[in-house]
C-alpha cells in the first residue's frame, strides 16, 4: 500500500509518497532526495540517519516514513544558512572530523541537539551524547574537540 | 502492509480486533523496526499508538503517574516530577539504547517487547507499578510482572493494548534505584539487573520493600525472598547478606558469551545490594 505523506522538511512543506512499510530514511533518501540521511546498519545502531523529528533526536532507520504526516523533518541538509556553514560544520571542517563523512551528517545533528540543550558540555556529556553516533575513521577524539570549540564559538555568538 | 494511525484508544482496540493477518502495534518502533527489517515479522497491519492523546501525555493524579504507553523515555527523563519520585524508574528507562533512541522508545514497549533484559521493566516491577490494558471486553490493570509470559510472549490477549503504565504515588521516605551490569557504559543490553524499592519507617528500618531481577531467568521477576530479607532491618550487613543469598536463589539465568550462569548469579548478588544502598539512601536512610 502506497501512503500519502505531507511534512514540513528542512522549512518547506513537502509531500511525498511512499510504501506503507518504508522507513522515514528510505522515504527522505529516495523520494525526498535528501541524500545526507545515511544508512550504515539500519537497526538504530550507528546513528548515520540521525534526525530530527519534531524536535527529537531521532534515527530515521526506525520511523516508518509514514510516521511524519504533520510532523516536522530536519536532516543535515538544512543546518547551513544557504553558503555559510553552520558553525558545527565549519569545526567538524577545521578540526578534520572526519575522514570518509559516512558518519558526518548524524554526527552534525546529534551534536546540534546536545549544544541546543546544553550549550556548554562536558567532554564526557559530548561522549554519553555522541555515544549512538558511530565512526569508524577518526577515533572520536577530533570529533569530541570540534563538538567542543563549537560549544565556545556558539556561546559567544549567543552574547553578542 | 497497511500503516494505521487511530486517534482513539476505541479506535486502536478495534483495529486490532478486527484486523485480518498478523497484527502489531507501533509504540516507539526502535523493536518492532528492527524485527520487521530483519525479516523476524511480516506484519499485514501496523497500527501506530502515538497520535491516541491518552497515550502520548503522563498525567499525575491521586493514583499516581499514568504514563501513556507511546510516551518516549526522553520525554519521561524531562518530567521533573517523574523523575523526583521514581528516580530509579527513570534512570533505568534512561539507559535504554542511545539518545537516538531515546527520543522515540517507550517503556510499555520495552515490557511488551517481553526481552529477559528490558532495562525499564525491573525497576517498574519494584515500584509496583501496574499496566492499563484496553480491549474488546474493556479495560483491566495488570501488574507490569504479569505481563511477560517468556522472551518475546506476552499475556495480552487478542485486540488488546496497553495504553499506559501507571506507577504509585512517592510514598513518604521511600526509594528506588535500578543497576545494570554491562560490558560497556553505553549502547549495551544488561547482562544482570536489579532493581530495590523500599519504605522506611521509624528508627531506619524497612517496613515494606520490593526487590526484582533481569537477565537472570527468562523473564523479569520479583524475588519476594529478597525483600523478605531487609524487611525489619536497617540495611545493616546481615541483611545485605541475605538479600545475596536470597537473589542469588532466585537467578536461573542463561549460559552464554555475555556472561554465564557463574558469573550472572554472583554479579546479581552485587547489584541487589548495591541497588538496595542506593535505594536506602533514597529513602533518607542512613
Amino acid at each position: 500500500m502506497s501512503v500519502l505523506v505531507n511534512s514540513t522538511i528542512n522549512g518547506d512543506n513537502v509531500s511525498f509518497s511512499c510504501d506503507a512499510d518504508e522507513t522515514l530514511m528510505d522515504a527522505l533518501r529516495n523520494r525526498v532526495g535528501l541524500k545526507g540521511v545515511k544508512e550504515g546498519c539500519g537497526t538504530g545502531d550507528c546513528g548515520a540517519c540521525s534526525i530530527r523529528l519534531d524536535g527529537a533526536l531521532v534515527c530515521s532507520c526506525l520511523v516508518l516514513g509514514a510516521e511524519a504526516e504533520g510532523r516536522t523533518v530536519e536532516t543535515v541538509e538544512g543546518m547551513s544558512n544557504g553558503a555559510e556553514l553552520h558553525v558545527l560544520q565549519t569545526k567538524f571542517l577545521e578540526h578534520a572530523a572526519l575522514q570518509c563523512g559516512i558518519c558526518t551528517p548524524g554526527f552534525l545533528i546529534a551534536a546540534q541537539t546536545l549544544l541546543e540543550k546544553n550549550p556548554s558540555p562536558t567532554e564526557t556529556e559530548i561522549r554519553y551524547a555522541l555515544a549512538g553516533n558511530l565512526c569508524r575513521c577518526t577515533g572520536y577524539d577530533k570529533i569530541v574537540r570540534a563538538v567542543q570549540d563549537a560549544a565556545v564559538v556558539m556561546k559567544k555568538g549567543r552574547k553578542k | 502492509m497497511l500503516y494505521e494511525s487511530p486517534q482513539t484508544t476505541e479506535d486502536a482496540v478495534e483495529l486490532l480486533s478486527k484486523s485480518k493477518g498478523k497484527v502489531h502495534v507501533l509504540a516507539g518502533g526502535s523493536d518492532l523496526l528492527v524485527r520487521m527489517k530483519g525479516g523476524y515479522i511480516e506484519p499485514d497491519v501496523v497500527i501506530d499508538i502515538k497520535r491516541i492523546k491518552s497515550m502520548n501525555t503522563i498525567k499525575k493524579t491521586a493514583d499516581g503517574f499514568l504514563i501513556g504507553a507511546a510516551v518516549s523515555c526522553a520525554r519521561m527523563a524531562d518530567h521533573q516530577a517523574l523523575c523526583k519520585a521514581w528516580p530509579g524508574v527513570v534512570e533505568a528507562a534512561s539507559l535504554i539504547g542511545s539518545d537516538q533512541i531515546q527520543g522515540r522508545c517507550t517503556m510499555a514497549g520495552n515490557m511488551c517487547n517481553a526481552s529477559p533484559a528490558a532495562d525499564s521493566v525491573p525497576a517498574m516491577i519494584a515500584a509496583e507499578a501496574w499496566a492499563l490494558v484496553q480491549g474488546p471486553r474493556g479495560e483491566r490493570w495488570v501488574l507490569v510482572e504479569k505481563i511477560a509470559k517468556a522472551p518475546g510472549v506476552t499475556t495480552l490477549r487478542k485486540g488488546e493494548v496497553v495504553e499506559a503504565i501507571l506507577l504509585p504515588p512517592k510514598y513518604k521516605k521511600s526509594g528506588d534505584a535500578y543497576l545494570r551490569f554491562t560490558p560497556r557504559t553505553e549502547m549495551d543490553i544488561a547482562v544482570v539487573s536489579a532493581a530495590v524499592n523500599l519504605t522506611l519507617g521509624a528508627k531506619g528500618v524497612i517496613t515494606d520493600a520490593r526487590v526484582a531481577l533481569g537477565a537472570v531467568g527468562p523473564k523479569a521477576m520479583l524475588v519476594k525472598p529478597a525483600a523478605k530479607a531487609i524487611v525489619g532491618t536497617t540495611l545493616d550487613d546481615a541483611a545485605l547478606a541475605k538479600l545475596a543469598a536470597a537473589a542469588a536463589a532466585a537467578c536461573d539465568p542463561i549460559d552464554d558469551k555475555r556472561g554465564t550462569i557463574q558469573f550472572r548469579t554472583k554479579v546479581a548478588q552485587v547489584l541487589a545490594k548495591r541497588a538496595a544502598k542506593i535505594a536506602y539512601q533514597r529513602a533518607g536512610g542512613k
